[in-house]
């Protein structure tokens, strides 16, 4: 499950993806647009589909909550039945030991580290090879753009006994870099970058560019990144979660002493702590950042993830 | 050592402008269209250079060398050491029962948590594309397992699974049923296993869908609206007709998936001990073999073995499905 993925057309050649979506590339002018359903079609919801609504919405955010009711509880109460339903009193004292104790105070820094790096890089390659393979024009352009789109295709899970040995060469076994630099680039977000700057930057923009003299990269810098900045948003938020959730590979290389957040989570399930609050505090201290991201950028979030689906 | 080039590069790509001198004398002028050739001509390779680069040191070669390491015997303690094995590898795998137990387990996981998510993400997505108000909540609340990582959400499901205090053998006690052994049992852990996956995916797939049916154009549902087709009718024959691709490229998505699974049942049984997937391996994956024979059993041309069998099935699994697809072209 950790294969990274922005939903994106892959199964079709590339300029009839763009075409489709071509009237929508609704995040460019603000998410609202992609929310308030314009077409005639739309039934009311009735009473029915607001109680499945409900139920789904609370399904998905019970074992949240419950993460929490468990984090702010004990250990004994924990372990009873009924299972507590409510908060107790000891939710932030259960935190600052997960902190200490549980090693997630590291975990998170490294976690914050290894995401914000990998996020970043990846919008900057994504956004450059995005622009070249939506505007410039030079030879080879479609084969090396079906080969991005091959690559979305191997799982990285396959690669993984070459690359402890190559880490281990590099003498980066245990380190952040092993995690970071086999991640730095992302298929699904050249992709749909390049979807995106072929709708929202017109041509004549980059040859006004080329008549005043200036060079490819001037020309992306004044000219291609204004207008990518929503999708480099996109792009940047949706990298950061799967980077921040990432596991097996991060589980493979890094250990305890030196961990991100979901490697140091799986020491919590191994038993050595007997204090299941302590575990769920752990693992609720784990979420927060994505959950806070999710709060504020829920919004960007559902459009981006909309914007950049098979459309058909 | 990868991006310094590419880095080197993008660079050189930048210096070239500032260098350049617009009119002036005649060899800067030549000068000038020079550059400005070189740089029309090779700004795009150095703009997507990075990415290859990258991808070709850490994913493509990584994925070549691995079956170069699956003719070896390499152990984890000696890296450097490779003893020439041929296909022995491969042989003690076929003939090694924990292989096939994996690979039964990936798939009966891999369908009991992929076929209900596609179908729920289907309702799902239908019921968000009613006219609705605090459509966003619901859009952000269904999104919400897909943002807990998969460390956070099998610990909370291990505890909500739990044999002796956990929430459903509680809930199944209101009713009369008696407790469920969710961790010791086959196809109860199997079960529990595949909730997890249900619950961080079914909302993001709801999210792909309901993109793709905003784009189905509306007079579809006009010209069925006119024929008298029910509801129920519109909906099997017009959305899911209309998103067929989005549909197929979930299943993609969801089979690389599947034959991937590791966190979840890792930490379901109970974290590095639970690589062997339960006492009796009854819910141990291919990736948690993987694991298993590179690094506890320190075996690495093992291990390497084992990937390639994990891509071979993917590999059968998209040949499958194209020759049903095919078929099916074809009788219709």
């Amino acid at each position: 499950m950790t294969t990274e993925s922005l939903p994106v057309r892959t199964d079709a050649p590339a300029g009839t993806a763009s075409k489709k979506t071509a009237s929508k590339t609704p995040f460019a002018r603000g998410g609202r647009r992609m929310l308030s359903q314009g077409a005639g079609r739309q039934h009311h919801a009735g009473p029915l589909a607001y109680v499945l609504l409900a139920i789904t919405a609370i399904l998905s955010i019970f074992p949240l909550y419950w993460t929490m009711v468990a984090a702010s509880t004990d250990n004994t109460r924990v372990s009873q039945t009924p299972p507590p339903f409510l908060p107790g009193p000891n939710l932030f004292s259960n935190l600052a030991r997960a902190w200490d104790e549980a090693a997630m105070g590291k975990a998170m820094i490294n976690s914050t580290i290894v995401a914000g790096v990998i996020a970043l890089s990846t919008v900057m390659f994504a956004t450059l090879a995005g622009f070249a393979f939506a505007k410039l024009r030079f030879k080879g352009r479609n084969v090396l753009l079906m080969l991005v789109i091959g690559t979305m295709m191997v799982p990285p899970q396959l690669g993984v006994v070459p690359l402890f040995m190559m880490m281990s060469e590099l003498g980066w076994s245990q380190e952040l870099p092993a995690v970071i630099f086999p991640t730095l680039v992302s298929a699904v977000g050249v992709f749909f970058m390049r979807q995106y700057l072929s709708e929202a930057l017109p041509d004549e923009l980059v040859e006004a560019g080329r008549m005043d003299g200036a060079h490819s990269l001037r020309i992306f810098w004044s000219i291609v990144l204004p207008v990518a900045r929503p999708a480099m948003a996109v792009i940047f938020m949706i990298t950061f979660v799967h980077a921040w959730n990432d596991f097996f590979w991060p589980f493979v290389v890094l250990d305890m002493t030196n961990p991100t957040v979901p490697v140091a989570l799986t020491q919590l399930s191994a038993g050595y702590i007997r204090d299941q609050s302590l575990i769920m505090a752990g693992a609720l201290l784990g979420t927060l950042p994505l959950l806070v991201m999710f709060v504020v950028f829920g919004r960007q979030i559902v459009s981006g993830i909309m914007a950049g689906a098979v459309k058909g | 050592m990868a991006t310094s080039t590419t880095k080197a590069q993008a660079g050189g790509a930048g210096r070239r402008g500032p260098s350049r001198t617009p009119g002036g004398d005649g060899t800067g002028r030549r000068r000038g269209a020079l550059l400005h050739r070189l740089d029309v001509k090779g700004a795009p390779y150095a703009f997507v250079a990075p990415f290859f680069v990258v991808f070709a040191a850490f994913s493509f070669y990584p994925l070549l060398y691995t079956s170069w390491i699956s003719l070896h015997r390499v152990e984890l303690a000696t890296l450097d050491v490779m003893e020439w094995v041929a296909l022995d590898n491969y042989i003690e795998l076929w003939n090694d029962s924990r292989f096939w137990n994996a690979l039964g387990n990936t798939i009966t996981i891999g369908i009991i948590s992929t076929v209900p998510q596609l179908l729920m993400a289907l309702g799902l997505a239908h019921l968000l594309n009613y006219r609705m108000r605090g459509s966003l909540f619901f859009r952000v609340a269904s999104l919400v397992p897909y943002a807990t990582s998969v460390g956070a959400a099998a610990l909370v499901f291990t505890m909500i699974f739990e044999r002796d205090f956990g929430m459903i053998n509680w809930g199944l006690g209101l009713v009369g049923i008696d407790p469920v052994d969710w961790e010791a049992d086959k196809w109860p852990a199997q079960l529990a296993i595949s909730t997890i996956v249900i619950w961080r995916w079914t909302g993001y797939n709801a999210l792909l869908y309901l993109a793709a049916m905003q784009a189905v154009p509306a007079d579809r549902y006009e010209a069925a609206a006119i024929d008298g087709a029910s509801r129920w009718k519109q909906f099997t024959h017009v959305t899911v007709p209309g998103i067929r691709s989005t549909i197929v490229f979930t299943i993609v998505l969801s089979t690389i998936g599947a034959t991937q699974l590791f966190g979840e049942p890792l930490i379901f049984g109970q974290g590095p001990n639970g690589v062997t997937g339960g006492a009796d391996n009854q819910y141990q994956t291919l990736g948690l073999l993987l694991y298993e024979e590179g690094w506890k059993n320190y075996q690495m041309g093992r291990s390497a073995t084992v990937a390639w069998a994990m891509f071979l099935l993917l590999v059968l699994v998209f040949v499958a499905q194209r020759l049903i697809k095919r078929l099916r072209s074809r009788t219709s």
